[in-house]
C-alpha cells in the first residue's frame, strides 16, 4: 500500500512538472488560436524546428540548449511575422481562412517535417546538459532536474508573457485585437500590424518550447504530430486565450497522462489527450475558464 | 447529361482503362494503377465533405487505415470475399466519422479539423496496442495467387475491384452535386449561419457528409492488406494518405467531382514516377510544396486555372 502511494505521489509530481512543460508548448497556440483566431496547426512543427536548432547548437558548439533557444528567439519572431504576412495576404484578406488557410498550415507542418527528415534522418536526437540526469529528493518524492528545469523555464515564459500582456501598451493592444477587431479599426489602429507582432511572439515561444522538449525527451521529426492533440486540448480546456487557464489545463493533462502511463503503460498516453479534447469539445467547449 | 448516362460513361471509361492496362500486359501497370485508383477514391471521398461543405478532414489516414484493419480482422475470422469486406470496412470508418462529427460539428469548423488530426494519433495508438491485428509488429496477409470466380491474377483483381469502387464513388459524388443534398452542402460551405436561419438542417447534412466521406475512405482502404501483404501501423497510418487526401482535391479543384480526379491522377502518377526515380521522402515534399503553392496562388485548383470551375459543374 505504501509502495503504491509513493508511486502515486511521484506520478502526480512528475505529472505537474510535465504539465509545466506542456504549458510552454501550448502558450504559442493560446496566442495564435486563442487570441488571434488563427488555427495554426503547424505550431508543433515550429517547436520541433526549435528542438533541432538547440540540438545543432549543443552538439556542434557545446552550447546549453536553453541558452541557444534564447539566442534563436529573434529569428523565430521574424519567421512568425513572415508566416503571418503570407497568411494574411493569401487567406485572411480574402476571407478564405476556413478551408485553404487550414490546408496552408497543414502544408507547412508537413513540409517542415519532411525537410527535417531529409536533412537529419529519422533517428532520435538528444542533447547534453548538466541538468539532464540528476534528481533532487524530497522525502519519497523524486524531482528529476530534466523535468524541473523545463517546468521552471515554462513558468518563467508564461509569467513573462502574462506581464507583457497586462502591463505594456503593445500587450494590451494584442488583447484588444483578441476582443474586438472592428472596434480597433474604428479607433484608427491597424489590427493587422498588431496581429503580425502577436503571431511573431507565438512562434518565438516555439523556440524555447523546442529546447525544453529536447531536454525532456529525444526528438525525431514526426513526434510533433503527437503534440497536436495535446496542444489544442489544453488550449480549448484552458479557455482559449487565457494564460492562467492554459497553465492549469496543462498541469491537469500532465497529471492524468502520467497516471495513465504509470498504471496502464506509456503506449496509451497519446490517447489521453484526445479523450481530453473530445470530452472538452462535447461537454464544455468554452473551457474551464471560459465565459 | 443525366445520372444514368454519366454512370454508363464512367463504366465505359473504366472498361477502357482496364482494357488498356491489360493490353500493355505488364504487371507493374496494375501495381501502379491500383495506387492511382485508390487515390482517386480517397480524394473524391475527402471532397464530399471538404469541397462540398467546406469542413477540412485531416484524418484521412485514420479512416483509410480503419478500413484496412477491418479487412485484417475479417481475414483472420472469416472467409468473406473481398467485395463483401469492403462495405464492412466502410461501415466501421463511417461510424467513426459519424461519432467524431457528432461530438465536434456543432462547434466551429476548426474544431472538427483539429479533432480529426488528433483522431489519427489515437486510432493509431489503439491499433498499435491491439495484439490481435499484429500490434506494432504488423500483420501478414497471404495473398491468393488467383482471384475467385474470375481466375485472373490477384493484382489484376484488386485493380478491378478498386476500379469498381472509383465508379461508385464518382457516381455518388456527381449525383450529390446535382441534388438538393448538394445545394444543402453548398449553403453550409458558403454561409452556415444564413443556411441555418433559412431552415437548412445543417447539423444533419454535415453528419451525413462526414459519414459518407469516412465510409468511402474506409472502403478504399479495405483491399490494402491484400495489396501490401504486410500491414503495420506506420504504413497503414502513413502521413502520405493524410497529406494526399487534402492536397489532391485542392490541387485539382474542389468545386466539382472532376477536380479530385485530376488532382489524384496528376499527383498519384507523379509520386509513382518519383518513388521509382527519386526517394519517397522527397516526393512527399513535392506534394507538400504543391499543396501550399496551390492554396496560395491558385485557390480554385487546376479547374479554376482553366476557367472550368464552379460554372461548368452547375451546368
Amino acid at each position: 500500500m505504501e509502495m503504491s502511494l509513493e508511486l502515486l505521489g511521484n506520478a502526480v509530481v512528475s505529472g505537474l512538472l510535465l504539465g509545466g512543460f506542456y504549458a510552454a508548448v501550448t502558450i504559442g497556440v493560446s496566442i495564435s488560436f486563442g487570441m488571434l483566431d488563427i488555427v495554426n496547426i503547424a505550431h508543433p512543427a515550429f517547436i520541433i524546428l526549435g528542438s533541432y536548432i538547440a540540438y545543432i547548437a549543443n552538439t556542434s558548439f557545446g552550447m546549453d540548449p536553453i541558452l541557444a533557444s534564447v539566442i534563436a528567439l529573434p529569428a523565430f519572431y521574424l519567421l512568425g511575422m513572415a508566416v503571418y504576412q503570407v497568411y494574411y495576404l493569401a487567406f485572411e484578406r480574402r476571407g478564405d481562412e476556413a478551408l485553404r488557410g487550414l490546408a496552408f498550415f497543414f502544408g507547412l507542418l508537413f513540409i517542415t517535417e519532411v525537410t527535417l527528415v531529409l536533412v537529419f534522418g529519422v533517428d532520435y536526437r538528444l542533447v547534453d546538459a548538466p541538468y539532464i540526469g540528476p534528481s533532487i529528493h524530497i522525502g519519497a518524492i523524486e524531482l528529476p532536474l530534466r523535468l524541473l528545469v523545463p517546468c521552471l523555464v515554462a513558468l518563467a515564459m508564461v509569467g513573462g508573457l502574462q506581464l507583457f500582456m497586462a502591463r505594456t501598451f503593445l500587450g494590451r493592444a494584442i488583447l484588444a485585437v483578441a476582443q474586438d477587431q472592428l472596434a480597433l479599426r474604428l479607433m484608427a489602429a491597424n489590427p493587422t500590424r498588431i496581429k503580425r507582432v502577436a503571431f511573431g511572439l507565438s512562434i518565438a515561444t516555439a523556440s524555447l518550447a523546442g529546447a525544453v522538449l529536447i531536454v525532456i525527451q529525444p526528438v525525431e521529426p514526426s513526434i510533433g504530430r503527437d503534440y497536436i492533440g495535446r496542444v489544442f486540448a489544453i488550449c480549448v480546456l484552458g479557455g482559449m486565450g487565457s494564460f492562467a487557464g492554459t497553465l492549469v489545463a496543462a498541469m491537469a493533462l500532465g497529471i492524468v497522462e502520467n497516471l495513465t502511463a504509470t498504471f496502464y503503460g506509456p503506449s496509451w498516453a497519446p490517447a489521453v489527450a484526445f479523450g481530453f479534447l473530445l470530452i472538452t469539445l462535447a461537454v464544455r467547449p468554452a473551457g474551464i475558464f471560459g465565459r | 447529361m443525366n445520372g444514368t448516362k454519366f454512370v454508363l460513361l464512367l463504366l465505359i471509361v473504366a472498361a477502357a482503362t482496364y482494357g488498356a492496362a491489360w493490353a500493355i500486359g505488364n504487371a507493374y501497370v496494375f501495381f501502379a494503377g491500383y495506387i492511382v485508383l485508390q487515390y482517386i477514391a480517397l480524394a473524391t471521398a475527402w471532397n464530399i465533405l471538404g469541397g462540398y461543405t467546406g469542413y477540412v478532414n485531416f484524418g484521412t489516414a485514420a479512416f483509410f487505415a480503419l478500413g484496412a484493419y477491418s479487412t485484417v480482422v475479417l481475414h483472420k475470422l472469416t472467409n468473406l470475399p473481398l467485395p463483401l469486406m469492403m462495405p464492412i470496412g466502410g461501415i466501421v470508418s463511417g461510424l467513426v466519422g459519424l461519432g467524431t462529427g457528432y461530438l465536434t460539428l456543432r462547434l466551429r469548423g476548426a474544431f472538427f479539423s483539429i479533432a480529426t488530426l488528433a483522431l489519427a494519433v489515437v486510432v493509431q495508438t489503439l491499433i498499435t496496442n491491439w495484439d490481435f491485428v499484429g500490434g506494432s509488429r504488423g500483420a501478414y496477409i497471404v495473398r491468393p495467387m488467383k482471384a475467385p470466380l474470375l481466375g485472373i491474377d490477384y493484382i489484376q483483381y484488386l485493380f478491378l475491384v478498386m476500379l469498381g469502387l472509383v465508379v461508385i464513388v464518382l457516381a455518388t459524388a456527381r449525383a450529390i452535386e446535382r441534388s438538393r443534398l448538394g445545394y444543402g452542402f453548398a449553403t453550409i460551405r458558403d454561409d452556415e449561419v444564413a443556411a441555418e436561419a433559412s431552415g437548412v438542417p445543417t447539423l444533419r447534412l454535415k453528419l451525413l457528409a462526414t459519414t459518407l466521406s469516412g465510409a468511402f475512405m474506409g472502403m478504399a482502404g479495405a483491399p490494402l492488406p491484400y495489396y501490401v501483404t504486410y500491414l503495420d501501423p506506420a504504413s497503414g497510418f502513413s502521413l502520405a494518405y493524410a497529406v494526399n487526401g487534402v492536397a489532391m482535391p485542392l490541387v485539382g479543384g474542389t468545386s466539382s467531382w472532376l477536380g479530385p480526379v485530376i488532382g489524384a491522377i496528376l499527383l498519384g502518377t507523379l509520386q509513382q514516377v518519383a518513388t521509382v526515380t527519386i526517394s519517397s521522402a522527397l516526393n512527399l515534399l513535392i506534394v507538400g510544396l504543391m499543396l501550399v503553392a496551390f492554396v496560395i496562388v491558385a485557390p480554385n485548383g487546376i479547374l479554376g486555372l482553366f476557367g472550368a470551375g464552379a460554372k461548368r459543374a452547375r451546368a
